[in-house]
């Protein structure tokens, strides 16, 4: 088996516009689960909004300025729905109502009585909502290489998504760097450890949870717009898995940690692009098909999250000490 | 899948951008010929005056279709004919931005297959001057269902995955909805109100019976099982097993996937929650555990039985008329068993020692303890009996909805949520009344949404009872936090 060829493939896996939409979502996630102790199981949800946002107001011709800001204001009203009824219940009922949420997200994005909006099941193509982002780069329409990776400059997956991609995950992490020294970000640390305790300082700790819900929703979003610029909306492509990759991605990488989530979401897929590639090259194609090999991957996928849940929580930049996981 | 199609379509448009020869020969050809026959399978590549559209035609699986023959029309040019190559690729230079029919000869296909998707010929696709414009179009040999290479995760976003069971089109589909909606309107001398009614209460009883076990397990643990769903596909699959493959009868059938429910319900509380209890994870850790387990087992049913419908019995049974409606002897069946097996299980909890104590620890774990009741072994009852309980509604349920699938009971796992969160959690009685009153909304709901909204509808009144009254119908208040 060709193992150049295979190193190729991880990083460009590990470095492509998947891993920073996961990276994104999954700083969300850290915000909402790292920091303030929610557990949201609708991530994904998120994503999916973020991305109908973007894709449908730039069909209806706004500039891609004004798409990002749709996708993050349908974030932040879902965020206020789902958090305004739920954040007074216990930790267990957001997670219901979360992933129950995103499902009907999911459900209504492929409905056939939306074809019309959302292109129902088949989703809407990424040509349709692409141009705008693509005709923002600064560069020239050519095919650049670096090292052993070539890629068009800007079209779909491209050098163009990777830096804006990159580079607001740099600016996310910026920003949770900022947040956890904060004084409100200490106020969300207090609420993950001791909630009523918090309250008995006189806080607001509603308020204060439904602020983390919005604050993580939005960064999904983003992830979710970065997600779909390099393919197409499909309401199926963000449904329950990927939530719970995004979950996966957090503990691996080590939640209420700044960098956790990036180095999840590229050790996540490195690892599985290379078991993939791995056995694809080792198992003769007659013996199990492409797609059983997929199966595997996200077998181990599952074993991995139950072992890192049990055995290290705090994933491999966490302070043990830190993450006690409690039910809210 | 997807990614594989973009890396193919890149290397089509690398091997265009090759040389400024063949840009200029496209150019002409494309100003040239103003006529129908060309077989333009030359690569085109975009540039300011030139939009490429690039048609891929495969079979998934088996790889692309050659010698399709496509027909691209529009902006008032003269349509334009192509084949695709041994690659399944075809591509033409078009000159004018705007939107392009692509019509596929289906007679041109492969021989014995047909498009996956006959209402999306011709499909219109839009092409922008200095661009690459794409289409896939898949064709299926027949028999095939409409979802091959689904698989349950993200990276698949080119194929449907079949998450519901209101899958795009699929002659399955069809199938699950035959004793729900499509039946219930299109059989002649039938009320559809009372069809409707009928429907969702046999539903909602198959459906009691798949989520009691979840309710019963949270009663007694306050654990909240994400991978209940996956028992239930156990039962589904084991069933599809003995009466497809080892053509056993089918009441052996039901009586082995019972036991194979059974049998894993004890090994995954003896050597997955007991040591964690053992441990003192916490229970929102377990609950984490319970979603990588449903991820781990989802996509291991993938791997053996693949994305196919995988029906239990073949061939639907004979429906009878009963005043204003039609039932089926199979859901006869089904719903008497559901009946007495859940009076069973109320006889057993509220009348026998085994019961009275189930209810205790359910009430509280260390006073029970204290009373001399053994915890531990009653939860590894209630383990054990929940996932028999999920095993046997998932194998009724596959013969409900006439098939199951992989993800059959990962899709009805936020309608069990759903029917023991609204029932009350913890509260047995509240869990068969929850699932009655979702499946009566399920099916009724079709009355004014659309079929594949359906499900949704139950969720909105899962998210409506948490707002009103958290506790659900039967709850005790004090168990909210």
């Amino acid at each position: 088996m060709d193992f150049g060829q295979l190193a190729t493939n991880v990083l460009t896996e590990m470095l492509g516009p998947t891993a920073i939409a996961y990276a994104l979502a999954a700083i969300g996630l850290n915000i909402h689960f790292g920091l303030t102790g929610l557990i949201n199981m609708g991530q994904a949800g998120f994503m999916l909004l973020g991305a109908y946002g973007f894709a449908i107001s730039t069909i209806q011709g706004a500039p891609v300025w004004l798409a990002f800001l749709v996708a993050v204001a349908a974030a932040v009203v879902f965020a206020l729905l789902l958090g305004l009824p739920t954040l007074k219940l216990r930790g267990d009922y957001l997670a219901i109502v979360t992933i129950a949420a995103a499902e009907i997200v999911r459900m209504i994005g492929r409905s056939t009585a939306l074809t019309e909006v959302t292109g129902g099941a088949e989703g809407l193509t990424g040509n349709s909502f692409k141009a705008t982002f693509q005709d923002a780069s600064p560069f020239p329409d050519d095919r650049w290489t670096l090292g052993p990776i070539t890629l068009a400059t800007n079209a779909s997956n491209s050098w163009w998504l990777r830096i804006v991609g990159w580079g607001l995950v740099l600016l996310a992490c910026l920003f949770v760097w900022r947040l956890v020294r904060s004084p409100w970000g200490r106020v969300l640390k207090g609420i993950r450890e001791d909630e009523d305790a918090v309250r008995a300082l006189g806080k607001n700790v509603y308020g204060y949870k439904l602020q983390a819900l919005v604050l993580g929703g939005i960064f999904g979003a983003l992830g979710g717009v970065v997600f779909v610029l390099a393919s197409s909306v499909q309401a199926d492509s963000l449904g329950r898995p990927v939530t719970f990759n995004t979950w996966t991605i957090l503990l691996l990488g080590g939640a209420a940690t700044v960098l956790g989530p990036v180095l999840g979401s590229l050790l996540f897929w490195a690892a599985l692009v290379f078991v993939r590639g791995f056995l694809r090259g080792v198992i003769p194609p007659d013996t199990l098909s492409v797609q059983q090999i997929e199966q595997i991957g996200w077998v181990l996928v599952g074993l991995t999250l139950m072992a890192l849940i049990v055995f290290r929580p705090q994933g491999i930049l966490g302070d043990k000490k830190e993450l006690a996981i409690n039910a809210r | 899948m997807r990614a594989v199609a973009c890396r193919d379509r890149s290397v089509a448009l690398r091997r265009g951008a090759g040389g400024l020869l063949l840009t200029l020969l496209t150019a002409l050809s494309t100003l040239g010929v103003v006529g129908p026959a060309h077989a333009a399978t030359a690569p085109c590549s975009p540039d300011d005056a030139t939009a490429c559209l690039n048609v891929t035609v495969t079979v998934p699986g088996t790889g692309p279709a050659a010698g399709v023959g496509l027909t691209v029309a529009g902006q008032g040019a003269a349509p334009v004919q192509v084949t695709t190559d041994d690659a399944g690729k075809a591509s033409v230079a078009l000159t004018a931005a705007g939107d392009y029919t692509v019509t596929v000869d289906e007679a041109t296909l492969p021989a014995g297959t047909t498009l996956k998707d006959p209402a999306a010929n011709p499909a219109t696709v839009t092409v922008a001057l200095g661009r690459a414009a794409g289409r896939i179009v898949q064709v299926l040999p027949p028999g095939a269902d409409g979802a091959v290479e689904a698989s349950p995760t993200d990276d698949t976003g080119a194929t449907a995955t079949p998450d519901d069971a209101d899958a795009a089109g699929g002659e399955a589909e069809a199938g699950a909805e035959a004793e729900s909606s499509a039946e219930a309107s299109a059989a002649p001398g039938t009320n559809r109100y009372a069809q409707l009614l009928l429907a969702g209460t046999v539903f909602g009883l198959l459906l009691a019976l798949a989520s009691l076990g979840a309710n019963l397990i949270y009663g007694t643990t306050g654990l909240s099982n994400f991978a209940h769903g996956e028992l239930v596909t156990l039962g589904g699959m084991v069933a599809f097993l003995a009466v497809q493959r080892a053509h056993l009868p089918l009441w052996l059938a039901i009586i082995l996937a019972t036991a194979a429910g059974a049998l894993l319900g004890w090994f995954l509380n003896r050597f997955l929650f007991r040591p964690l209890r053992r441990r003192g994870v916490g229970i929102t850790q377990q609950m984490i555990v319970t979603i990588g387990l449903s991820l781990a087992l989802v996509s291991a049913y993938l791997f053996f039985f693949s994305a196919q419908p995988r029906p239990v019995v073949s061939g639907i049974s004979q429906r009878m008329q009963l005043g204003p409606v039609q039932i089926s002897a199979q859901s006869l069946v089904s719903v008497s068993i559901a009946v007495a097996v859940l009076a069973l299980v109320a006889f057993v909890l509220a009348r026998t020692r085994t019961g009275r104590a189930t209810r205790a620890v359910s009430d509280n774990p260390a006073l029970a303890a204290a009373t001399g009741i053994k915890v531990e072994s009653v939860i590894s009852q209630v383990w054990v009996v929940s996932a028999a309980l999920a095993s046997l509604g998932g194998v009724l349920l596959s013969l409900y909805l006439n098939t199951t699938r992989f993800n059959f009971g990962s899709t009805l796992l936020l309608l069990m949520f759903a029917a023991i969160t609204l029932g009350g959690l913890g509260s047995p009685l509240g869990a068969v009344i929850g699932a009655l009153v979702i499946g009566l909304v399920v099916e009724l709901s079709t009355l004014v949404l659309p079929n594949d909204m359906r499900y949704a509808s139950a969720l909105v009144i899962l998210i409506l009872v948490l707002l009103v009254r958290p506790q659900g119908i039967l709850g005790r208040a004090e168990r909210i936090g």
